[in-house]
């Protein structure tokens, strides 16, 4: 069931990705919102928008082949961890994909 | 958007409310007006806040000023408490005698206590003597100084109520840290945890292990203690099929719902104690323009009521009123996780944390299986990233 709510929603996710490419943030524009959201709820521990200033590292401006692929290694236990390896599995990997996206096209203020 | 001349008032500046208000401001990009009612000068955060207890920390190192919600993100801040809600004008009343007119309302109440289970805890000037400090601050120093005052060989005695109830590990987390003063300061003391639940509600083996090795002959565990009254002056608790436990230090979490002014709007739907909402916006399913947010919900399976959490219901209403404000549909699958720390000594930390994804079928957030868990055992490492946490959360919320 889940996994097929996933698919329908499949062309948001592909729009909001092409479009993190050119766009910036515009309040109230819903594909975008998708990510937006998503990483928001990484934000308690890894700071708003990534800027982590306790012991979690930032994600904020990293490359997003360097996210994708270590959310993948906690994912399938490739990389060890403490939280992040159990957090990881609930997140699919086109949840992974936005999720690295949204955090490479950031910036720090 | 028209959200120029859009109003959100938010009441309660805790964990969801003040996470709210930042949010709506930032996503918004300033357009959405947001304004705050919170009856505290500061935040006074519950996480951590059985370190106080301990003695390993302050109160002031838990406490977090709001100036960064007004100066940083422009949150009007109003420090009063909301007293009624009238959801048909759409406006908030104040203690104060103002009232405020929304276009949406975003109520993070919080929970009251329901005393009336523990009778002889209806007379406020007995809670003065035996303590709930299940909200951060002044009890926290009142119960931390009978602890202090407490003689070596003393016995201190929490009593849990049956869940639902704020903060699952908490009850259990506390046990460890008054353990651990006892250990350090007064070691022929003991430590008796009264349970109503008839088992750890929350990372048991891990909260097991600890009483059996690091708090041997110190923490004592008793399932099935469902508390019906006190006395106060000699210091007893009463349950309703076990014998009385007299102790030195008796402090009571008592059962809670849904603070009163939830009452007022109307949207408390669930056994008399708890807000149902929609979880694609955590609207309230019986009252329009209402959101509720953290503890006061009737969560959906296996959600916590979470600091953590609230934060999180608190980022999926906020996406979801600046979309609604803006004439746009939210987003229809929400994410949210909790991740959650439990201090076992002053360093030593393990955790729980779980992923829930929203099932359109069902309309319910359900925990993804296979995902989330507790930690192997206790570790430093987990200490420092407790502290990570707070700091990081604190800021998401309040800076």
């Amino acid at each position: 069931m889940q996994e097929e709510s996933n698919v329908r929603s499949l062309p948001t996710i592909a729009a909001a990705v092409a479009l993190l490419a050119t766009a910036t943030p515009v309040a109230g524009q819903g594909a975008f919102n998708v990510a937006r959201s998503l990483a928001a709820g990484c934000a308690n521990c890894h700071g708003t928008n990534g800027v982590s200033t306790g012991e979690m590292v930032s994600l904020v401006g990293r490359p997003k082949d360097e996210l994708a692929r270590k959310m993948q290694d906690f994912k399938t236990g490739r990389a060890g961890g403490t939280i992040m390896p159990q957090l990881a599995k609930g997140y699919t990997d086109e949840q992974i994909d936005l999720l690295a996206a949204w955090f490479a096209a950031q910036r720090a203020k | 958007m028209d959200g120029a001349s859009a109003k959100v008032v938010v009441v309660g500046g805790g964990y969801g409310g003040a996470t709210a208000a930042k949010y709506i401001r930032m996503w918004s990009e300033g357009q959405i007006g947001v304004t705050l009612v919170e009856p505290s000068a500061e935040f006074v955060s519950c996480p951590l806040s059985n370190l106080v207890l301990g003695g390993s920390k302050t109160l002031a190192d838990i406490t977090v000023s709001y100036d960064g919600l007004s100066q940083r993100q422009g949150v009007k801040l109003i420090r009063d408490t909301a007293t009624a809600i009238d959801v048909d004008k759409r406006r908030v009343k104040l203690a104060g005698g103002a009232e405020l007119p929304y276009d949406r309302l975003i109520l993070s109440p919080g929970v009251d206590y329901m005393w009336g289970e523990v009778p002889a805890l209806v007379d406020a000037a007995a809670r003065e003597t035996v303590l709930h400090a299940w909200k951060a601050g002044p009890q926290t120093l009142a119960l931390r100084r009978q602890l202090e005052a407490m003689p070596d060989g003393g016995v201190y005695a929490v009593s849990i109520p049956v869940a639902p109830y704020r903060c699952p590990p908490g009850p259990y987390e506390r046990a460890c840290q008054v353990a651990w003063y006892f250990k350090r300061a007064k070691p022929r003391s003991k430590v008796l945890i009264l349970d109503g639940n008839g088992d750890v509600t929350s990372k048991g083996p891990l909260f097991k292990k600890a009483w059996a090795e690091a708090y041997k002959n110190i923490v004592e565990y008793r399932p099935n203690y469902v508390l019906t009254d006190v006395d106060v002056a000699s210091r007893t608790a009463k349950f309703d099929v076990q014998d009385n436990v007299r102790a030195d230090v008796l402090n009571v979490i008592p059962p809670q719902r849904a603070s009163a002014i939830a009452r007022s709007a109307g949207v408390v739907t669930a056994n008399d104690r708890w807000c149902d909402v929609d979880f694609v916006t955590f609207e309230s399913v019986k009252v329009r323009n209402v959101h509720v947010l953290g503890d006061a919900i009737q969560p959906a399976t296996l959600m916590p009521k979470s600091g953590h959490m609230a934060n999180q219901h608190a980022k999926v209403c906020a996406a979801a009123v600046v979309a609604l404000l803006s004439g746009q549909a939210p987003n229809p699958a929400p994410v949210l996780n909790n991740a959650c720390y439990s201090f076992i000594t002053d360093r030593d930390v393990v955790h729980v944390c779980s992923v829930h994804q929203y099932d359109a079928e069902k309309k319910t957030v359900l925990p993804v299986q296979g995902a989330g868990g507790l930690s192997p055992a206790m570790s430093e490492l987990e200490g420092r990233y407790a502290f990570g946490w707070a700091q990081n959360i604190w800021a998401d919320m309040l800076g």
